[in-house]
């Protein structure tokens, strides 16, 4: 193996152990990746900023993460860290370790455009929190990853600027919205993303693509500078190639924010000091409406491997039932777009991003917001704007989210006798490009796992289960996750349990392309 | 309520809706300055220009001002309240959202009592009830360009987000006013409130405070009638003409067998008149639903109580203290509603009559300021120079003649000099030293024996033509009660 | 429920989308199957359930009434379609507010 394919296959956390030791700088770290992505992604390498080529021009291979690549910030990013390092400057403990960005958070000097023509090259004025506090950490980000628009998907398909591929089998989608974040990570092009999750959109490519991916609990990461779809639903949250590079990622950004009055005055859960302390005694809630029917086959057969693991680690299973979960999926798909139609309403072609000309203020409005938004945005907006109309409010906003405060009792009993919950984070693996786009409402059935933790605001992850054959492709194995859910600020218990599965399952999160069934790849269900 | 006649048996009901602007450091949701008049879209950020992303964040002064207002308009405050969005597209709007309050205001039924002078000039006390106050936010401004300046005729519109988030309190009364008069003396008093409070400067000509009248008519007895929504009243004067113009046209129109749109309609201040803004076909679908960026509002009753400690002195109260001061009402009002108070109590606590005080406030005070074109506060007149003045008048030194041009004098000297500095300084000072003036009237008898003459037979009438050589011999200084006594002394004798 | 074309013509008027007869046609059995799906949230009795908008129950988050730096007008200004007088220009504005 070359120094490079190294560097880009090793965790977070060996990278930032060599930088801090000295074995390695945070410039050649960095120059790896961003090979790796000249090499894997499919953008022009040239200039300040590396553009995503369209979705036309895009090789076969090509994984599409990006959308841009600010490369020469990085390295200017980088250099400095090394020479801080050098001067003997205390540095954060990702020091030097590169990232992907979700193009939902905004950055200075970098357009954000959320997936969508609206706001194609708009320029933000102002950093996210959450970017703030990556650069504090020095960490160093190296571009703005691909997602469904306005993170409203589970493909990635309804991007504007063309599907991201998935890098375990570049002809099937990466799940979304996160889609970019999670393909970037999985195609070893940044050991570690951020995304966001709304009803699943970093638990679902998580999963899809054999990676790690948190929702920590709703509140403990600022949304101040991350465009929303979801007021009450949305979330950063980290994704990685191991538990523990989630977690560490997770500790660098969830802080209180005084300029987000939904972000919880409490101290931020400690999800590090005890992530290695095993399941023993560990009472597992098995989720009896979660399981078996709607999932897939091999889905289903890896969860009950996943579920006899647990137990061989010392957990104690109890069965635990949340009656309301079965309404989970409708409530979501009423308040979450009912919070999208009014939060939409900004892009009006007045003071940023995309103007279609017309004679009127009302003209120029309707028709800017008819070219800007795609078929999927649009779709939300109408339903969400129907279910807040007079005489539709009580029956649809209302009542959701009324079923929104009785899924939340649900997981307090549940937590009443299990100190966490399991369950698939998706009813399949990664499926084919274009097989979904025709029918909304199936699409939306990927989330009926997730949305239940995102209603309650619970702190819900998905790591690695094993692989499982694809239903349409005999031979071909894909990942399968594992959804790992706990009570309100205790992040911690979730990533104990995610780290003692994890260590023991030894799964190889490094994709080569479609690979035969093997058994020395964690569980394979058949 | 007891039906009040409008005139030929018709009732005209009117409720307003009047807007503050609060004078609050920052805006409503991020820390931008609130300042009127700033270079266009120079005080605002991502969160009052709407960028995506940003959030806002309660302004504390706000609530604590909103709660204050409240309960000086007698109000109860909501224990738990929380803020909507109201969803409609407008370009000055940066969110195409408005957030405000919907179902829970912060304040609920309160009241006002009005004063309203009845037409054989008696005063009699209205009460107008308060619906509610609630918290939300101003829009931007814009700049319609083409031939009109309105926004009829406009072909494009400039937009200047400095206005825009900045902290509004809607107050919205209950139909209760059943005639202009009530209606004015509401604003009128509502404005003296909202001042007295300090939460906004409730400056109509800057559009720190705004109403909106609601206006329909009724046979006494009948039903209420369809309202119309009267915008563009940029004065308490221009509510009045608005709603009497309004009510007429509407009892014209049902008189001719017509009928009233429920419309909003605009006032021309110059015409006279109000015209069709727009119809409301059907109530616009405003889609309000609870911020979720935003969480709830919690008042305990110890914080409602620490925000009514720091209720000022009231108008209404002020009034009555002065109207056991024996000052008439019609003084009291304008002391009020000047804000001259400061100036009267400064007076009165340095041992000035009351009444005295009122008079020269609202009398000489006022005009002078008008002609050398300054305010009380700007003029540097304070309450001790007014105490002094009177008290120079009442021991004789000065003739109320006098005692104006001292007052034109310490205005113009800008408060540098006090009454007593400015009468020296210009040798304003009364002749009533009882041997200067008698020397002097002496004198003015000897050169005039035959005016004498005519005196002792009887011809008292004279005694003014002497009383006037008299003056003339002392440029008017003399004291014109003492040279009548010596006068007639001297002639007696 | 259904939602007929006209009704999809009033939501899309309210939401300001332009929407062309083929996307109306498109959208009508869309939102219903959407909405059909959805209204299975009527099943549950939730009568005297109080509705969830915030998983944290936070109140008066509130900050001081301190002035914080405005952004420079340039900033605000460059992502701006069409600009006059240091404003944000748009055509002929034909609602009145509200």
């Amino acid at each position: 193996m070359a120094a490079a394919d190294r560097l880009i296959s090793q965790s977070a956390a060996e990278l930032a152990a060599r930088l801090s030791a000295g074995e390695v700088s945070a410039r050649e770290v960095v120059d790896a990746h961003l090979d790796r992505i000249a090499a894997t992604d499919g953008v022009v390498a040239d200039g300040d900023i590396w553009a995503a080529k369209s979705a036309d021009a895009l090789g076969p291979d090509d994984v599409h993460a990006f959308l841009q690549v600010t490369a020469t910030a990085a390295r200017d990013h980088a250099d400095d860290i090394d020479r801080r390092r050098a001067a003997g400057d205390e540095l954060g403990p990702l020091a030097g370790v590169p990232l992907a960005l979700k193009d939902v958070l905004t950055m200075r000097g970098a357009s954000t455009t959320c997936g969508s023509r609206m706001l194609e090259g708009w320029i933000p004025p102002y950093d996210a929190t959450v970017t703030e506090l990556l650069r504090t950490a020095d960490i160093v980000v190296l571009g703005k990853t691909n997602m469904d628009e306005f993170a409203m998907g589970s493909s990635t398909e309804n991007s504007a600027y063309g599907d991201t591929r998935n890098p375990w089998d570049r002809d099937r989608v990466p799940g979304g919205s996160s889609g970019g974040s999670a393909s970037a990570v999985a195609a070893l092009q940044a050991p570690l993303s951020i995304g966001t999750d709304t009803g699943g959109s970093i638990r679902q490519p998580a999963a899809l693509t054999g990676l790690v991916g948190a929702k920590p609990t709703y509140g403990t990461v600022s949304r101040y500078g991350l465009v929303a779809f979801a007021s009450s639903l949305d979330q950063a949250g980290p994704l990685a190639r191991t538990v523990e590079d989630a977690a560490r990622l997770q500790t660098v950004i969830q802080h209180h924010d005084p300029r987000d009055s939904t972000s919880v005055p409490q101290a931020a859960p400690d999800v590090l000091t005890g992530l290695r302390d095993g399941l023993e005694g560990v009472r597992i809630g098995v989720i009896t409406e979660l399981q078996g029917e709607g999932y897939e086959p091999g889905v289903a057969r890896v969860y009950q491997q996943a579920l006899e693991r647990f137990e061989r680690l010392g957990a104690k299973l109890v069965e635990v039932s949340l009656p309301h979960a079965a309404y989970g999926l409708p409530a979501y798909y009423l308040i979450a777009p009912s919070e999208a139609s009014s939060n939409l309403a900004r892009f009006d072609g007045v003071r940023y991003g995309l103007r279609v000309d017309a004679p009127t203020a009302e003209e120029m409005n309707a028709a800017t917001r008819a070219a800007g938004f795609g078929p999927e945005v649009k779709r939300r907006i109408m339903v969400g704007t129907h279910a807040l109309s007079s005489g539709y409010y009580d029956a649809y906003y209302l009542q959701a989210s009324k079923v929104r405060t009785l899924i939340a009792r649900d997981f307090q009993a549940a937590f009443d006798q299990a100190d966490v919950l399991v369950s698939p984070t998706s009813p399949t693996v990664a499926f084919g490009l274009g097989t979904k786009t025709h029918d909304p409402l199936a699409m939306y059935l990927n989330d009926v796992a997730t949305v239940p933790a995102s209603l309650a605001g619970i702190p819900a992850l998905s790591l690695p289960a094993g692989l499982a054959e694809a239903p349409d492709a005999p031979g071909t194995a894909l990942p399968v996750g594992l959804q790992v859910m706990a009570p309100l600020l205790r992040d911690d218990v979730m990533y104990r349990a995610a780290w003692a599965f994890e260590q023991d399952l030894g799964f190889d999160s490094l994709p080569v392309g479609p690979r035969a069934l093997t058994a020395d790849n964690g569980e394979v269900a058949r | 309520m007891t039906a009040v006649e409008f005139r030929d048996g018709w009732e005209l009901v009117v409720g307003l809706e009047v807007h503050v602007e609060l004078a609050t450091n920052t805006k409503m949701w991020c820390g931008c300055s609130t300042v009127f008049g700033g270079d266009p879209n120079t005080n605002v950020c991502p969160v009052c220009t709407g960028q995506p992303g940003a959030l806002p964040v309660v302004n504390e002064q706000a609530v604590r001002d909103a709660a204050l207002l409240g309960m000086a308009l007698n109000g109860q405050v909501e224990e738990h309240c929380w803020f909507h969005r109201k969803n409609y597209f407008y370009p000055d709007m940066a969110k195409n959202y408005q957030i405000s309050q919907y179902d829970v205001p912060l304040i609920h039924d309160g009241y006002l009592d009005v004063e309203v002078e009845l037409a054989d000039g008696t005063l009699t006390t209205r009460r107008v009830g308060i619906e509610r106050l609630h918290m939300e936010e101003d829009t931007g401004k814009s700049l319609h360009v083409g031939d009109t300046g309105r926004l009829h005729g406009a072909d494009r519109s400039l937009i200047d987000y400095n206005r825009c988030g900045i902290p509004l309190l809607e107050v919205v009364s209950h139909p209760d006013i059943r005639d202009a008069e009530t209606a004015q003396g509401y604003l009128r008093e509502l404005q003296a409130i909202v001042r007295a409070t300090g939460v906004s400067d409730a400056r109509m000509d800057q559009g720190s405070i705004r109403c909106d009248a609601n206006v329909s008519v009724r046979r006494i007895g009948d039903e209420l009638g369809t309202r119309t929504e009267v915008k563009n009243l940029n004065s308490v004067r221009s509510l009045g003409r608005a709603i009497l113009y309004e009510a007429d046209r509407q009892i014209a129109a049902l008189e001719d067998g017509g009928t009233i749109r429920m419309e909003t309609r605009h006032w021309d201040e110059s015409k006279g008149v109000t015209e069709t803004l727009r119809v409301k076909e059907s109530v616009t679908d405003y889609r309000y639903f609870p911020d979720p960026d935003l969480v709830g509002v919690v008042s305990p009753p110890a914080w409602v109580e620490e925000i009514r400690a720091l209720m000022p002195e009231l108008p209404a109260a002020i009034r009555a203290r002065l109207a056991d001061a024996g000052v008439p009402m019609a003084q009291a009002i304008t002391l009020v509603s000047g804000e001259l108070m400061p100036w009267f109590d400064e007076a009165v606590a340095a041992g000035a009559d009351s009444q005295a005080v009122a008079n020269w406030l609202t009398g000489d005070v006022a005009g002078q300021l008008s002609t050398e074109g300054v305010t009380l506060e700007d003029s540097r007149l304070t309450g001790r120079h007014l105490a002094e003045l009177i008290a120079l008048v009442d021991d004789g030194t000065l003739s109320t003649k006098m005692a104006k041009e001292v007052l034109a004098g310490v205005i113009e000297e800008r408060g540098a000099k006090g009454p007593a500095a400015v009468a020296d300084e210009r040798g304003l000072q009364q002749v009533s030293d009882e041997g200067e003036l008698r020397a002097i009237v002496e004198q003015v008898i000897a050169t005039n024996e035959a005016t004498v003459e005519g005196i002792r037979g009887g011809n008292n009438k004279a005694i003014g033509a002497l009383v006037g050589q008299v003056m003339k011999a002392t440029k008017g200084q003399a004291d014109p009660r003492k040279t009548n006594e010596l006068l007639r002394d001297v002639i007696g004798s | 429920m259904a939602l007929s074309p006209d009704e999809v013509r009033h939501v899309a008027r309210l939401a300001r989308l332009a929407v062309t007869d083929e996307e109306v046609d498109a959208l009508s059995p869309q939102l219903s199957d959407i909405l059909g799906y959805a209204e299975q949230v009527g099943e549950v009795a939730a009568e005297d359930v109080p509705p969830t908008t915030h998983p944290f129950a936070l109140t008066n988050v509130t900050r001081p009434d301190e002035r914080r730096p405005s952004s420079s007008r340039d900033d605000i200004l460059a992502a701006a379609p069409a600009v006059e007088q240091d404003r944000f220009s748009v055509p002929r504005i034909v609602a009145e507010e509200g």
